[in-house]
């Protein structure tokens, strides 16, 4: 609760309709306290006073009534109206809603059909329409603004709702033997009540206009009784010679109005966790680069070189550290493997390279990416965009995420080999069918014209592929590609990759969780762990007789098939979280070696043997691995 | 050895293509009628690949969705009305998701009370006694039971998952991939953790999963799916090592190994059949190396071979020679 108002806070606007939504409300409460004339007595002889005369200081209307008094008591009911019109067309629409979206088929249908048809009339002809049949009065307009605002609630809810039932924790609740009414009830409406409570202060406003809408045309609050539209009805044939009469309660509609609107948006800011994770801010076009010291020259003389490179999450006041100073280099035509779990760092260094993590909040606060002798950190966006895909591409874990999914999977083509070279369409769509036959889809012809949801996963792949080879790059990044595919279609995508690179002399960086596949694909391999390598060198050494405890008790950990039923060897605790990391080796706590040394202070990545490297003080003893 | 599950004829077909009036425009079979037995204690693996039909068969196991045929007798008792609330007591459940399995807003103590309340009645001391020695055999902190579930990394509320299930004292667990949500070190912990809660209360598995290396390490027995339709049934030891059905061997030469060349085991362009348009005959045939006209006019039907050995193929793969 508290942090929702720091939040709702930090919007000055909102901040500001509060203050003003609060005022009103708490004169509009104490308005019967207060020692004001009665707002219903008629002085015909003191008709029209002007703002400020003796005993009436907003002047009085055209039966002499005191304007002040009125406006307060007024004002009281037109909130009273348009609150109660809120929470009724909120409990009916979103009752509506839920049922609608939880049950589904037929119900969904026949509910969502009649909501259509309420939503097919203009609001104001059907609340027209409504206090016709009932007649006029207080009762009968707010009846009126409810239901026409039942159908916005009904369509919202229901949206929300179609998503949470689906929810495997429903299922659970199912077998949990919880009846339909008590799921609704106890688990479904607790994750829409958010919703409602933001589709509510977004409408408030608009009852309190439409109720005093219907009053203005004398079909709501009956004389003598005063609200805020039937005050400005009757000022109407005044509106030239005494225009205080109507400005008095125009204004205050307007305050009101306002006010809720602005604060109706805060909370929905405030409430809305799309919008709270930062969905809103846009990403800039490179990652934001913030040095603190000189770029450190290349290491090596190597295609792509990166040295010491260290990138950090900056949310409010916490630094995640993704990337804890990396040094990497890949040959012309060398596969380079990246191993580690979640949250090791490893697809942000891949972004890293082409400055293609999120800024906001990530930021490069070190280090040097060269390629082809060039420093890619703090290079102009022109350059680095020159680069992205001609140079450098990138293939990334779900192809369904990346293809654009109303555009043909041949048009996306195109536009990529175009963004960088200056040839004709037709020249673009040769090459574009020339491309999807290295990746080894069938009928490329035909698959130009498929939208990518008309593709499996597989196929998505390797269209994801053939974009990246789209302007002959000579470093592919490939961040997970075959993780969300099936073992017999990632055995075809790996065979595409490995055939590519042997042809096309491609350089890879490999980004994966799974040891089988970097020992078929790549020739060296990197183990990341909390933001840092920790042990490097070339594949087969690395995994046969691994030198840091973790690559040792990682693999171990990784069934192989052939091994039969057997219990795995777990390694014990989670992995540090890269805002706290440990003074240290960031292993030490889940190490069995570890001794006070460990914890002492930055261990460094030592060569071993040739081309190996282990930051490890008690690296493990090169034993023969079975596997 | 006694059934704890037997599955007659069980099948389920989705109607694609609604009209408002009259029937759809065509069915999709996501599980083709099987027959499958699980033994009382045993681990039965299912492997498949997406879209095979494992987890609508995993559902259909726990009452969540309505067989279209055949009947599954749970224990020596026939359940035909798909009633959650019924089979609840005999045969849970473990999501492979466990964050969009735990409803955020509700405290770990709420989630853990429901089965509890609604399947055996307890009242809350009884309830508190039972959470503590559940949350005691699954290795969680009881100071966990008043957070939230986003609170948890996953592999915790994994365990909080499998908590839940055994809640409700079933004996029989559907694992639906239960660790592919989760980082290799802390997969082998909850796989060992499953371990140990089997043979602590007794309980009967069915493992589903893709990671035929996961299944191997914790099944007794493996079944094969494909395209809807148990393919090869045999023992975990046997049927990866020495596969019978084409199918299978693909799978196992398409499983990364280390040290193994690259190389696309099959024509790399077939894969799995259209569902709305499925192939006669074998599903398999046209990724088969072995296809003859048979396959293509005639659906094989699942065999014994052997004592452990069960398939559905016409011109199986030499097995090793039979004793």
């Amino acid at each position: 609760m508290m942090a929702f108002f720091r939040l709702l806070a930090r919007n000055r606007l909102a901040l500001a309709g509060l203050v003003v939504i609060g005022i009103v409300v708490v004169l509009a409460l104490i308005t019967p306290l207060l020692p004001l004339a009665d707002p219903d007595v008629t002085d015909t002889p003191n008709r029209f006073q002007p703002m400020f005369s003796a005993g009436a200081l907003l002047g009085t209307d055209h039966l002499g009534r005191d304007l002040l008094s009125r406006l307060m008591w007024g004002t009281r009911l037109s909130l009273a109206m348009g609150f109660a019109a809120a929470v009724i067309a909120a409990v009916l629409g979103s009752a509506i809603g839920i049922i609608a979206g939880f049950y589904g088929g037929r119900t969904d249908n026949v509910i969502m059909r009649g909501v259509d048809m309420l939503m097919a009339f203009p609001y104001i002809l059907l609340a027209l329409a409504i206090v016709a049949a009932l007649g006029p009065g207080l009762m009968n307009a707010l009846i009126a603004v409810a239901a026409v605002n039942v159908p916005f609630f009904a369509r919202n809810i229901r949206g929300i709702t179609v998503g949470i039932a689906h929810k495997e924790f429903v299922d659970a609740a199912r077998l949990a033997g919880m009846r339909n009414r008590e799921i609704i009830l106890a688990e479904v409406l607790p994750n829409v009540l958010p919703v409602i409570v933001i589709a509510m202060s977004t409408t408030v406003g608009w009852m309190i206009l439409e109720t005093a809408g219907l009053s203005f045309l004398g079909l709501g609050s009956q004389p003598p009784q005063a609200d805020l539209g039937s005050m400005l009805g009757e000022a109407r044939s005044a509106l030239i010679t005494n225009p205080h009469t109507s400005i008095v309660p125009g204004a205050m509609i307007l305050v009101i109005v306002m006010g809720i609107n602005l604060l109706g948006d805060g909370v929905r800011d405030a409430l809305d966790p799309r919008l709270k994770s930062g969905a809103l801010s846009r990403p800039m076009p490179a990652t934001t680069v913030d040095r603190d010291g000189p770029a450190p020259a290349a290491r090596t003389d190597s295609l792509l070189d990166i040295a010491d490179l260290r990138t950090e999450f900056r949310v409010r006041n916490r630094v995640y550290k993704a990337v804890g100073g990396v040094d990497l280099h890949v040959e012309k035509g060398e596969c380079l493997g990246i191993i580690g779990e979640s949250g090791s760092g490893k697809s942000v260094t891949a972004l890293s390279v082409m400055g293609l993590v999120a800024s906001p909040p990530g930021v490069i606060t070190g280090g040097a990416v060269h390629f082809d002798g060039q420093d890619l950190v703090g290079a102009r966006y022109e350059v680095l965009r020159s680069l992205r895909g001609r140079r450098v591409a990138y293939i990334f874990q779900d192809p369904q995420a990346t293809l654009h999914p109303l555009y043909k999977a041949g048009d996306q083509l195109i536009e990529a080999i175009r963004t960088h070279e200056d040839v004709s369409r037709e020249a673009a769509h040769r090459r574009a069918i020339s491309l999807l036959k290295s990746v080894r889809i069938p009928n490329a012809e035909s698959r130009m014209e498929s939208y990518p949801y008309e593709m499996s996963g597989g196929m998505r792949q390797r269209v994801g592929i053939a974009m990246a080879l789209a302007n002959d790059p000579d470093v592919i990044i490939a961040d997970e590609p075959t993780t969300a595919l099936d073992v017999t279609v990632q055995a075809q995508i790996l065979s595409v990759l490995s055939d590519l690179r042997r042809e096309r002399g491609l350089a890879i960086i490999f980004i994966t969780h799974d040891f089988g596949v970097v020992g078929q694909l790549c020739d060296r391999v990197a183990v990341m762990y909390a933001g840092r390598i920790v042990e490097e060198g070339p594949t087969a050494a690395v995994l046969r007789s691994p030198q840091h405890p973790y690559t040792s008790r990682l693999i171990d950990c990784v069934p192989t098939l052939g091994g039969g039923q057997r219990r795995l060897a777990a390694i014990p605790g989670l992995p540090p979280v890269v805002d706290r990391l440990p003074h240290g080796c960031a292993f030490a706590d889940r190490c069995d070696k570890a001794q006070a040394e460990c914890r002492a202070g930055s261990i460094a990545l030592a060569p071993t043997e040739p081309a190996r490297k282990v930051r490890c003080l008690f690296p493990e003893v090169a034993k023969e691995r079975s596997a | 050895m006694s059934e704890a599950l037997r599955l007659t004829g069980l099948s389920k077909s989705f109607p694609v293509g609604k009209r408002l009036f009259g029937p759809p425009r065509a069915m999709v079979h996501a599980v083709h009628p099987l027959d499958l037995d699980v033994r009382t204690g045993e681990t039965l693996g299912i492997v498949g690949e997406s879209g095979c039909g494992k987890s609508t068969l995993a559902k259909m196991l726990v009452g969540l969705l309505p067989p279209s045929t055949g009947q599954i007798e749970i224990e020596g008792e026939t359940l035909d009305n798909a009633d959650p609330a019924i089979f609840g007591k005999r045969i849970q459940y473990v999501f492979q998701d466990p964050n969009s399995s735990l409803n955020p807003r509700k405290t770990i103590r709420q989630i853990m009370e429901v089965p509890l309340r609604k399947l055996h009645g307890l009242d809350r001391a009884a309830r508190a006694a039972r959470i503590q020695e559940i949350f005691a055999a699954v290795n969680l902190r009881e100071e966990f039971l008043d957070r939230y579930p986003h609170e948890f990394s996953g592999g915790q509320a994994q365990r909080i998952g499998i908590a839940r299930a055994l809640a409700a004292q079933a004996r029989i667990l559907i694992l639906d991939e239960p660790v592919s949500a989760l980082d290799v070190s802390v997969q082998a912990q909850v796989l060992n953790l499953l371990a140990d809660l089997k043979t602590e209360f007794g309980l009967t598995y069915l493992f589903i999963s893709h990671d035929l290396a996961v299944v191997e390490a914790v099944s007794d027995r493996i079944a094969v799916l494909y395209f809807g339709s148990i393919v090869e049934v045999g023992s975990a030891r046997e049927i990866f090592a020495n596969p019978r059905h084409p199918y299978t061997a693909l799978l196992a030469q398409s499983a990364p190994e280390v040290g193994r060349p690259i190389a696309a085991p099959e024509n790399a362009e077939t894969e799995l059949p259209d569902p709305l348009s499925p192939p006669v005959g074998c599903a398999f045939h046209e990724r088969c190396a072995f296809a003859t006209d048979r396959c293509r006019a005639e659906k094989p039907v699942l065999t014994a071979d052997g004592a452990d050995r069960a398939l559905a193929c016409f011109n199986p793969l030499p097995g090793p020679v039979s004793r």
